[in-house]
């Protein structure tokens, strides 16, 4: 984290703990609102809240800070999705990895492009996410699932990525910048 | 902290992803040939989550009742004016009511009627609706020193629920029937048919297995049947009701969108077997050996 050349004094315990809180934030923000969502607030369209919420976060925060979403934090972050839902465990930490991997290979270009770019990667991604969730549940069941559960969940998260990402944005230059600790 | 080369470092780094991800496929394969291990972990985790969604409701559900109160008070005139009305047509039923009673008690007296145990049952608070996508399912918070047991049912005020699935130090998980793994034997109340309720994960259960040429009408009501012993006869399910495509489906009597308190019924033994056939003796005096392998065969 510190790559500036220079002498300057030892950091300080309150310098290191602000460092590794910064650093925490990305992972905790998404486990908390996650058990949050599953909580019974009565907000309508909360079954697929979640999961349009864990795949905002682990595709934002692949792309822009890597280091503060980890491999193995995406996994947990993917089994705890399971445990709080009823679907067949390590589906969703199946899916959050794979699209940790796509955003992690075109980080290089994704970071770099406008924001319409990279909400259309995640459209890609979304859907993508929702047809395999789809097509495991059905094989799982071993029946004809109704799309329309997934087709709705697809559509919230699209929906929502603006407004989640203004607020990734706004972490990402300050509450999970370590740098500026 | 043990110090690796930089390349060594690199590829560590680039093996992880491959190898959760095989880790999760594992997982899910694993949750398919031994459920009881996820199982296990989801009632763990719910145990622990449990007093955290009790503490996060409280705001949510002052909220709501706020949000009750000013609709109620927008609405008031119009409420009054509607039970008003309501009140005079329930008046009329009760006269009915009452006098059906009177007349049944006396016809039960002239039969010698046994009359129906009084059933135990405890009242939980949903706290977390824990279906997710493709599953439908509510989580119960429940005291440490409950007596809930599995295959017990859960009923809100005016109709079934579903079943208790899982059960945790201080929560219980209820698959609704309206949930796909859910089959129910069911009732219909006029035509007497039987027919089994299989959930769809959408609102309404489909009618499966119905007699040939039963042709259950339009809003009648479907109660349970007693007949795979999972359930008491007589419970309400709720009202037939026919899809756009001419399917038989249930609209459910209780509100399984908007559960807040369900009461498990402990229906026992008594409850849940049929009665024994006529003519079947309790085995006493056999000899030994035989009375054991006769007692190993019953059911109970």
């Amino acid at each position: 984290m510190d790559r500036k050349p220079g002498i300057r004094p030892r950091p300080t315990l309150w310098h290191r703990l602000d460092v590794a809180s910064r650093f925490l934030f990305p992972g905790l923000l998404t486990a908390g609102v996650l058990v949050l969502l599953s909580a019974p607030i009565g907000v309508p369209g909360q079954a697929q809240m979640q999961p349009a919420w864990a795949l905002a976060s682990v595709y934002f925060w692949s792309i822009y800070r890597p280091a503060s979403m980890p491999a193995w934090a995406v996994f947990a972050t993917g089994l705890l999705l399971d445990l709080l839902a009823q679907g067949p465990v390590g589906l969703f930490a199946l899916i959050l990895l794979l699209v940790h991997a796509l955003a992690m290979g075109n980080r290089r270009v994704l970071a770099r492009q406008g924001f319409f770019s990279v909400w259309a990667g995640f459209v890609a991604v979304a859907a993508g996410a929702a047809a395999l969730e789809w097509a495991v549940n059905a094989v799982f069941a071993w029946h004809w699932l109704a799309p329309w559960p997934g087709l709705f969940e697809f559509a919230v998260a699209v929906g929502a990525y603006p407004l989640l990402a203004s607020g990734f944005i706004r972490a990402h230059q300050g509450r999970a910048a370590p740098e500026q600790a | 902290m043990i110090r690796l080369s930089i390349q060594a470092r690199q590829a560590l780094a680039r093996l992880t992803v491959p190898v959760l991800i095989v880790g999760s496929v594992g997982l899910l394969l694993l949750g398919r040939a031994a459920p009881a291990v996820p199982e296990r972990a989801r009632v763990a985790l719910s145990d622990g989550l449990a007093p955290l969604y009790s503490a996060v409701e409280q705001p949510f559900w002052a909220l709501r009742d706020a949000a009750v109160f000013l609709r109620d008070a927008w609405g008031m005139r119009a409420e009054n004016a509607r039970l008003r009305a309501e009140n005079e047509r329930l008046r009329h039923w009760y006269d009915v009511a009452m006098a059906l009673d009177a007349e049944n008690a006396e016809l039960k007296a002239n039969l010698h009627w046994v009359p129906d145990p009084s059933l135990s049952f405890v009242t939980a608070r949903v706290v977390a609706d824990a279906g997710g996508v493709y599953a439908r399912s509510v989580l119960l918070a429940i005291g440490p020193h409950h007596r809930v047991q599995r295959g017990q049912i859960a009923l809100d005020a005016s109709g079934l629920v579903g079943r208790v699935t899982e059960v945790g130090a201080r929560s219980a998980r209820v698959l609704l029937i309206t949930d796909m793994n859910s089959r129910i034997p069911v009732r219909l109340e006029q035509s007497r048919a039987r027919a089994i309720l299989a959930g769809q994960n959408g609102p309404y259960p489909r009618l499966l297995y119905l007699p040939d040429g039963v042709h259950p009408a339009e809003g009648e009501r479907v109660v349970t049947s007693a007949d795979a012993s999972a359930f008491p006869a007589g419970l309400p399910v709720g009202t037939v009701h026919y899809s756009a495509a001419g399917v038989p489906e249930i609209d459910p009597a209780a509100n399984l969108e908007r559960l807040e308190l369900v009461r498990i019924f402990d229906y026992g033994f008594g409850g849940i077997t049929p009665p024994e056939a006529p003519g079947h003796m309790p085995v006493a005096a056999l000899p030994e050996g035989t009375a054991a392998l006769a007692s190993s065969e019953r059911p109970f």
